[in-house]
């Protein structure tokens, strides 16, 4: 059912007694042209796009939990295109100039809101390596600017811009068209798209094993029995080091926990994104008013989904420090996604030494933005069995040439 | 917070600590004679596993000595610590 002002109208009349789900919720089939493994959403967004993109119809999205239920929905909700390598920025910025005109194109509000995103400098240095930031995006025709102490203090009132701050502020980079999106919605919204195109989603749907013939994949083994495919696309963020094993694959990731805060609701207070990577947080407003608030990952390994307090009380002494006026803020809930991180912060869009099989992985802290971006570029080097110019330098492969692309610190904090 | 027992100081909490990874990774004794591929293999890739690992610890903030771990991935119990090369 197309969602649209007409529909609600109709539907009040009636009673609302004929909305359908979303997404159907089939059995598996015995086979399938292309099975993606993972129903966040980067792999609903390469369901999507193999089906709209190149026609590949009988595709299915392999889901352990719940849709909206893993990383996609255990996150702080900033986009934002401003990397600092070519290769990395093109990529991201192929993300944003999707996420434009994504509620239009999915049929969903995804509540993308392009209300800008500063990161602060708080040395001569990180303004050194600001200008030279926004000068690379610029010249990689992405929008940026430098902004002074005291065109912050204007924009973002509540903001501790005074000179003698434990940190003082400088100034910052200022990505216009960056913001937020609603995370939830991306991933309901990728799914009903990809389901109305004829994709299964099929969730309570753990992969156990990949089969392989011959040295290419043939199937997979499931909590719901064997699911036959041409090929297999796996993307299934933090764990993506226990798929690649099934496959007798070793992968350059390690996984660990990164938390995110929400607060109670307030008043609207911050209508942009603050970021810092002298003090490392960040912090937005959501719709509902809560403070969305993010930082570093757990030191060591973790699968747990949960992050450890220390990392809790760095975050809110980072977060107090810019925002004193956060201080009696109270948080409401708090949770931990597994992310797995590249030694080069830098994701992994690759075919793999099996043939039929392409891993996704990779992101570290930054997947959300590049939801889209990574589903494009994802669907097309499963289509055509090769990847497309836009994410062939993040190839496996790198690792082995060394053509590394080193993002860590170069971008703008830690995603 | 994780208690961590250091072997030579005891139960610490979790600050005083650093983390150092994977543990047991050797550095080839003649780089020269690897593939680029084996090179990668000891420089990038890693187990990375859920659920039992054994890693590297150390007590930055106290008596500033490696250690070696075996903790769980998923529910961060730290089976044990022993001196390396014990």
């Amino acid at each position: 059912m197309k969602y649209s002002a007409l529909n609600l109208v109709r539907n009040a009349l009636t009673g609302n007694r004929n909305w359908t789900p979303a997404w159907r919720s089939p059995e598996p089939a015995r086979e399938y042209d292309v099975v993606i493994v993972g129903g966040g959403g980067h792999g609903l967004a390469t369901a999507y796009y193999l089906a709209k993109e190149h026609g590949i119809r009988r595709v299915a999205v392999l889901e352990k939990g719940w849709i909206g239920g893993g990383n996609t929905g255990r996150n702080t909700t900033i986009v934002r295109s401003n990397y600092l390598w070519t290769e990395a920025s093109l990529l991201y910025e192929k993300s944003m100039q999707l996420w434009e005109g994504l509620s239009q194109d999915l049929n969903y509000n995804v509540m993308f809101s392009q209300r800008g995103v500063y990161n602060l400098g708080h040395t001569l240095q990180d303004m050194r390596d600001i200008e030279r930031r926004v000068s690379a995006n610029r010249l990689n025709g992405i929008d940026a600017e430098v902004v002074t102490a005291a065109q912050l203090k204007t924009a973002i009132p509540y903001l501790d811009t005074s000179p003698d701050a434990r940190y003082p502020i400088l100034g910052a980079s200022l990505q216009r068209r960056a913001g937020v999106a609603r995370h939830d919605a991306v991933a309901w919204g990728f799914a009903r798209a990809a389901d109305s195109l004829g994709v299964d989603i099929i969730e309570q749907c753990e992969v156990t094993a990949i089969r392989t013939e011959q040295g290419g994949v043939s199937a997979v083994e499931t909590t719901r029995g064997t699911i036959r495919a041409g090929k297999v696309g796996v993307v299934v963020a933090g764990n993506a080091s226990v798929l690649a094993s099934m496959a007798g694959l070793r992968l350059p990731v390690e996984s660990h926990p990164l938390q995110a805060f929400v607060s109670e609701p307030l008043k609207p207070v911050l209508d942009t994104v603050v970021m810092s990577n002298a003090v490392h947080g960040y912090v937005s407003q959501s719709d509902k008013g809560e403070l969305v608030i993010g930082a570093g990952i757990d030191a060591y390994l973790g699968y747990g989904q949960r992050g450890s307090f220390p990392t809790i009380e760095h975050t809110m002494e980072a977060i107090i420090t810019l925002f004193p006026i956060f201080s009696r803020v109270r948080m409401l809930r708090l949770w931990g996604g597994i992310v797995d991180v590249c030694p080069d912060a830098c994701p992994i869009i690759s075919k793999t030494p099996v043939a039929g099989l392409y891993f996704n992985c990779g992101w570290g802290t930054g997947g959300f933005k590049a939801t889209p971006g990574s589903g494009w570029t994802f669907a097309h080097t499963i289509a055509q069995d090769r990847p497309h110019e836009l994410n062939a330098p993040f190839d496996l492969e790198r690792f082995t040439t060394g053509a590394l692309i080193d993002e860590h610190g170069a971008a703008a904090v830690a995603h | 917070m994780l208690l961590i027992k250091c072997p030579w100081c005891g139960e610490r909490a979790e600050t005083e600590f650093s983390y150092g990874g994977e543990a047991g990774i050797t550095r080839p004794r003649d780089p020269d004679a690897l593939s680029d591929a084996e090179w990668a293999d000891y420089l990038f890739n890693r187990t990375n596993p859920r659920g039992a690992h054994e890693e590297l610890w150390n007590h930055a903030h106290g008596c500033r000595r490696w250690f070696g771990a075996e903790r769980d991935t998923v529910s961060y119990v730290i089976a044990r610590t022993y001196k390396l090369g014990s």
